[in-house]
């Protein structure tokens, strides 16, 4: 369902020639691509358009346009939904990087509401309350890309499968506690080393295993990564923890609630875009550390039961 | 094939480094990442990448890595900026964020996300002047296109009607992704330019 394509080439005889063949919106290509524009850098979850502003001015890569962080939907409970397209638009004019916003898992008018808006990615998400507990939206039938969390590979080439273009390890979001994202970005790190090392005839047996198409799986096993970007998310709150994550293999991540429950977001927001930056300079990472006030609280996920575990969502 | 015979570093502080890095290898030419003063003193060129350009100006800018970039290029090092790196190379931004610098090294003004956003970005193919074989496959991601050029600097291609490809001396800049392609003509031009130099 591409939208029309626009600026096509009137004077096909100029000099230089403009293009021939009419532009093609919403490609692979293309919606993957924009994930690998993101690499490297910071993506944060930010309410109102002045947070998004600080995000932006602090060095974030991209802003997710959400209702509540997710330490505020864990606290207060009840249905987590997509924002208010009024938030969203107020955040789509405060900022001139990437927007992305969030909607719930299989409810796919919700996408269809945040495609119309012209958000740049939509995060088809396990934070807030699942629309349909058995199927996730056909991202393949959107011009804008999708991203999705997962626990462990079959998760992720599911995902894709459906059309996702940018994975992002779930973590567990909104509990400023990072074991969960080291948890699930070393098991698919490690399921796609396992591919990696599985001879062709393996193969079959694994895509079983994984519940993932064939195809999918042997693409995996012969890059020996995933086909698209992937990210970490759920639970970085400090400089070191994003740095962790990048040093694990994530290409990128995610800050939820780390940023905008601390003390000091705008200073805490720069100082994870540095450590993000130069993960592997414990020296920047111990400099951009010093002085950044209170980090949120955060959650001991011992305390937590499975029910309350954002984790658990999607499958 | 002409060997891994010169350095060409990636501006590697954010953005789809890893791309050109294959892309300049399979062009036969040594890429290597840049995200220090002293890495770029050693390369004998430099591709400024896809990613987001107001990020990547504040991670130069706070790194100190903006000077050096801005000397070193209007000393001649060679430079090819893709996408956001397009913007980087030019001397003035349309509508740039507050206090979003560049480096410069082409005479142009650039006019960020040009195409519109995400929903709008797209694929086409693009004649390039002076790259042989047909249209060069243009990958066009939130793109930037060119508004003006100054004297010095030649247009190598336009899409519909707006620039989107421009030469300086020896330094190159494209609105569109060759790197997210496996269409290396435009690596490989300047391979060339930086061999031409080196």
């Amino acid at each position: 369902m591409s939208t029309a394509p626009q600026a096509a080439s009137q004077d096909p005889q100029a000099a230089p020639a403009s293009s021939s063949a009419s532009p093609e919106t919403g490609t692979a290509r293309v919606k993957r691509g924009m994930a690998e524009q993101l690499k490297g850098g910071v993506i944060m979850d930010v309410v109102t358009p002045e947070q998004a502003k600080i995000a932006e001015d602090a060095g974030a890569v991209a802003v997710m346009a959400l209702e509540r962080v997710p330490a505020d939907i864990r606290k207060h409970g009840g249905v987590a939904r997509m924002s208010d397209p009024d938030m969203i638009e107020g955040i789509i004019d405060a900022v001139s990087i990437p927007v992305m916003a969030k909607s719930r898992i299989g409810h796919f008018v919700e996408a269809q509401v945040l495609q119309s808006l012209g958000v740049d990615y939509i995060d088809e998400s396990e934070v807030l309350t699942p629309a349909d507990e058995a199927n996730h939206s056909d991202k393949w039938a959107f011009t804008t890309p999708f991203v999705c969390g997962a626990t462990n590979l079959g998760e992720a080439l599911r995902r894709i499968a459906e059309g996702a273009a940018m994975i992002r390890s779930k973590g567990e979001a909104g509990t400023g506690n990072v074991v969960e994202a080291v948890r699930h970005l070393r098991q698919i790190k490690g399921e796609i080393a396992r591919l990696r090392g599985a001879d062709r005839n393996e193969l079959y047996a694994a895509a079983k295993e994984l519940r993932a198409p064939y195809e999918i799986v042997r693409e995996v096993a012969e890059l020996g990564k995933l086909p698209v970007v992937l990210f970490s998310a759920g639970g970085v709150a400090t400089p070191a923890d994003a740095a962790l994550m990048r040093q694990l293999g994530a290409e990128g991540v995610f800050v939820g609630s780390g940023i905008f429950k601390s003390g000091d977001p705008a200073k805490r927001a720069a100082a994870i875009v540095k450590a993000t930056t130069f993960y592997d300079d414990p020296k920047i990472i111990a400099d951009a550390s010093r002085n950044l006030g209170e980090a949120m609280v955060g959650i001991n996920l011992d305390a937590a039961p499975d029910a309350e575990r954002f984790e658990n969502r999607g499958w | 094939m002409a060997g891994e015979d010169v350095r060409i570093g990636v501006l590697a502080l954010q953005g789809d480094v890893r791309e050109h890095l294959a892309a300049l290898a399979a062009s036969g030419a040594a890429g290597v990442p840049v995200r220090r003063p002293e890495e770029l003193a050693a390369v004998d060129g430099l591709v400024v990448p896809g990613g987001e350009s107001t990020t990547m100006s504040k991670l130069a800018v706070l790194f100190g890595l903006m000077e050096p970039l801005r000397e070193r290029v209007r000393s001649g090092l060679p430079v090819y900026g893709t996408c956001a790196g397009m913007i980087l190379l030019a001397e003035k931004i349309l509508d740039p964020r507050s206090g979003q610098e560049t480096v410069g090294g082409i005479d142009m003004i650039v006019r960020r996300n040009a195409f519109g956003r995400q929903n709008e970005s797209f694929e086409a193919a693009v004649d390039v002047r002076g790259v042989g074989g047909g249209p060069v496959e243009g990958v066009f991601i939130r793109a930037p296109w060119v508004e003006s050029v100054g004297a010095e600097a030649e247009v190598l291609a336009e899409h519909g009607g707006h620039v989107v490809a421009v030469r300086q001396g020896n330094a190159l800049a494209t609105s569109f992704h060759p790197e997210l392609t496996g269409d290396h003509r435009m690596h490989r031009l300047f391979a060339e330019m930086v061999r031409s130099v080196s």
